[in-house]
């Protein structure tokens, strides 16, 4: 991708270097542990409580630093490189001020189920409680949205720490751990020796699932007249992906994939629905409410997927794969529960294959309706419609470029245009619905895939939460795409108003933002607008012939709004379909 | 769904911060806690908690799933599920003069209470026993005046060999 960026060298080299028992600084184990964990990237912003770490950074080639503008950038960025390569994701700032920026940064990535490690600072032990300088009691602010934490007091336990964190992180449902290091923990010396082994008596999460209820489900499988499989994260997050594509093409059932579960599943195949819930399709959430069986693979039955838990699904009998137990039974009660993760209770499953023999007139109304009830807008020939920009940009890509999103309607209409073939090729918030998250978390999927096409799809809302970080992609010339769907407005606040609070628009309007254009090129980042259909089409070429970061905006209609859209409290198929109906 | 209350026992790892953890996650998810007693287990390293909650079963089952999430969690029991010994302590002072002594004394030593404490114009009485029976020791005392109540919470255990 760049050549400020020094090749890697291998993992075994790695090991082989660092692996040797000598006496060294907290800062050093922390280093040479995060080596050995296979970490090759790192996001992070010094200060005073991380100063030994930073000076033992001084020189270490290792692992990529990439040093993000604000907090909040390098951990949205350690998100995006987690979703997007799978792997832990690892951010480092300073106590105080530095550690409550990761904040916002932790609940997404929490509330998402994504693996991070988060290193803080905090002032050394003897000033801890004492209301110091820059002190901020870091692991007990995030005790609810972390999946664990660590405030390390002994620089000796600091080895083991690191890795039952990254163990935590990335096994069972995955999710952010902190590991808060006061500063004369990262000074003292001691005899570090590699940790390998694990003794966690707690935490031994449910991988294989109860043969009982697999029976019970392939029972249900060859019963259903109206089945249909509801897939989440957890598809891509355990792997499943191959096993899922198996499964549906064994069962012949219908299948619908969750906002964080796109790209589980090719859209282009013929029993694929589309997108469920709020603004799902026509076609999957009827499909829900009508199932005699619902089939929940990784998904934890948000509210934003349910509607109405009371109306929700009437007919079926409820099926709920999940590692985390908690989520079986917590909203919707569970006839058949599984615990165990998705990919290997898929491939049991496929040990068995069992066909849907009594839905045949089933998928052709399946068939029919994604005929009949596609997604759709009115299109003009004067004004950009952000429909047609998402369209325009799957199209050019053939549905292969990695996509993060901000949150909003265009995080919408990007979930419901763009067409995913494969996984960890969409990355957005959805449970916490970041602002913010858009761009940074593009930089950090560059950092993981820099031979891809990465393509960020902000609103100008969103842009100007994180937009500092256009500093760090000129430097290291990290070629994301920036696309900003400009409408002037906070859209999706904007929607609700009109459609709920009778057209009372309260502090919508986004006057004043800057000029997004020369606001990318103060930075050094090329950048370009488009008004039209005619300009859209030719800077977005040259957008993807541009080698480096070019930030793209394209200025679309104010009032236009996502549709179908079911409002809260309404069954999800008690859907408001739009101008086009 | 008929809500009761339930004591749940729930075995830890003795860290700094995990009550906050266990109370926490009972604050955030919207359980209720009636009493939380924590001290040492038969394991050293690890402490026992015992927590009295109310609700319904789904919310017992939740309670249950999300405790076993937390890592320094090692191990749920919901005791109320089986025949079990539950205990609490409480110190009561009492307000008596010096005349009034006897008759308090009496009633103590029908709850198999103790006076462990006498001072001018009190006394400090010292009951054992499962919540009803303090309770009701409580209300006896209520009518000579109660200055100070302090009671321990619920620790309780499984019947038997279990």
């Amino acid at each position: 991708m760049n050549a400020r960026i020094p090749e890697m060298r291998s993992t075994e080299e790695l090991r082989e270097k660092w692996m040797k028992p000598e006496v060294i600084t907290g800062s050093d184990i922390l280093l040479r542990s995060l080596v050995l964990e296979g970490v090759d990237c790192v996001f992070g912003y010094p200060g005073g409580a991380v100063l030994y770490i930073y000076d033992a950074l001084y020189g270490f080639n290792d692992f990529h630093h990439l040093l993000t503008r604000h907090e909040q950038g390098a951990i949205h960025a350690a998100d995006g490189y987690a979703r997007a390569s799978g792997k832990v994701g690892v951010c480092i700032a300073t106590s105080g001020p530095g550690a409550t920026n990761l904040v916002t940064g932790i609940a997404t990535a929490y509330m998402d189920s994504v693996p991070l490690v988060v290193i803080t600072g905090n002032v050394a032990t003897t000033l801890i409680g004492t209301d110091a300088f820059q002190e901020a009691d870091i692991t007990g602010i995030t005790m609810p949205i972390t999946k664990h934490s660590y405030l390390v007091r002994d620089v000796k336990d600091l080895p083991r720490v690191i890795h039952e964190a990254f163990h935590i992180a990335n096994t069972g449902r995955k999710g952010p751990v902190l590991i808060d290091i006061p500063k004369d923990v990262s000074a003292a010396k001691t005899l570090f020796n590699p940790v390998e082994t694990l003794n966690l008596r707690g935490y031994n999460p449910t991988v294989q699932p109860n043969r009982l209820q697999l029976d019970k489900l392939q029972a249900a499988i060859s019963e259903a007249e109206r089945p249909v499989i509801i897939a989440g994260g957890g598809v891509i997050y355990s792997g499943g992906h191959e096993a899922l594509f198996e499964f549906v093409n064994n069962t012949g059932i219908p299948i619908t994939t969750t906002l964080l579960g796109l790209g589980a599943f090719p859209s282009g195949h013929e029993l694929w629905m589309g997108m469920p819930g709020m603004h799902g399709t026509f076609t999957a959430n009827h499909g829900i409410q009508e199932a005699d069986l619902l089939i929940n693979i990784g998904a934890r039955f948000d509210d934003r997927v349910t509607g109405a838990l009371g109306g929700f699904a009437p007919l079926a009998k409820i099926v709920h794969i999940d590692i985390d137990p908690a989520e079986i039974g917590k909203n919707v009660p569970a006839d058949i529960p599984i615990v165990g993760d998705a990919k290997t209770v898929l491939e049991l499953l496929n040990q068995n294959p069992v066909y849907t023999e009594k839905a045949d007139a089933w998928r052709q109304t399946i068939q029919t309706r994604k005929q009949e009830k596609p997604l759709k807008y009115i299109d003009s020939d004067t004004e950009l419609k952000p429909q047609w920009v998402i369209e325009h940009l799957n199209e050019t890509t053939h549905g292969q470029a990695i996509v993060t999103t901000d949150v909003g309607q265009h995080q919408m209409w990007a979930a419901q245009y763009y067409k995913f073939n494969q996984p960890r090729s969409w990355i957005t918030s959805g449970g916490l619905g970041t602002m913010g998250f858009g761009f940074p978390s593009a930089i950090g999927a560059q950092m993981a895939h820099p031979e891809r096409l990465v393509i960020s799809i902000n609103g100008d809302g969103g842009m100007q939460m994180c937009s500092q970080e256009l500093a760090i992609c000129a430097i290291n010339k990290i070629p994301v795409k920036i696309v900003v769907i400009n409408n002037q407005v906070l859209g999706m606040v904007r929607q609700w108003q009109e459609l709920i609070y009778e057209n009372r628009y309260s502090h919508i309007d986004l006057a004043g933002s800057p000029d997004f254009v020369k606001l990318a090129e103060a930075y050094g980042v090329k950048g370009l607008r488009a008004t039209n259909k005619e300009e859209a089409k030719k800077i977005w070429q040259e957008a993807l012939e541009t080698p480096g970061p070019v930030l793209v905006e394209f200025v679309v209609r104010k009032g236009e709004n996502v549709y179908p859209m079911v409002t809260q409290g309404s069954t999800i198929d008690q859907m408001l379909m739009g101008d086009s109906e | 769904m008929m809500t009761k209350s339930h004591a749940i026992a729930v075995l830890v790892n003795d860290q700094p911060g995990v009550l906050q953890r266990v109370s926490g996650l009972f604050g955030r998810r919207g359980f209720n806690i009636e009493s939380i007693t924590v001290g040492q287990s038969e394991e050293q390293g690890l402490s026992r908690m015992v927590i009295v909650t109310h609700g319904d079963d789904k919310t017992l089952e939740q309670i249950e799933k999300q405790l076993y999430k937390l890592i320094d969690v090692i191990k749920v029991v919901n005791l109320s599920s089986k025949p079990m010994v539950a205990r609490e302590l409480a110190l009561i002072k009492v307000k008596s003069e010096p005349s009034e002594r006897p008759e308090i004394m009496g009633l103590v030593e029908t709850f198999r209470a103790a006076v462990v404490d006498i001072g001018t114009h009190s006394l400090m009485v010292q009951v054992v026993g499962d919540t009803e029976k303090i309770d009701a020791m409580i209300e006896l005392l209520t009518p000579y005046g109660i200055r100070e109540l302090s009671r321990t919470g619920v620790t309780a255990m499984i019947r038997g060999n279990a």
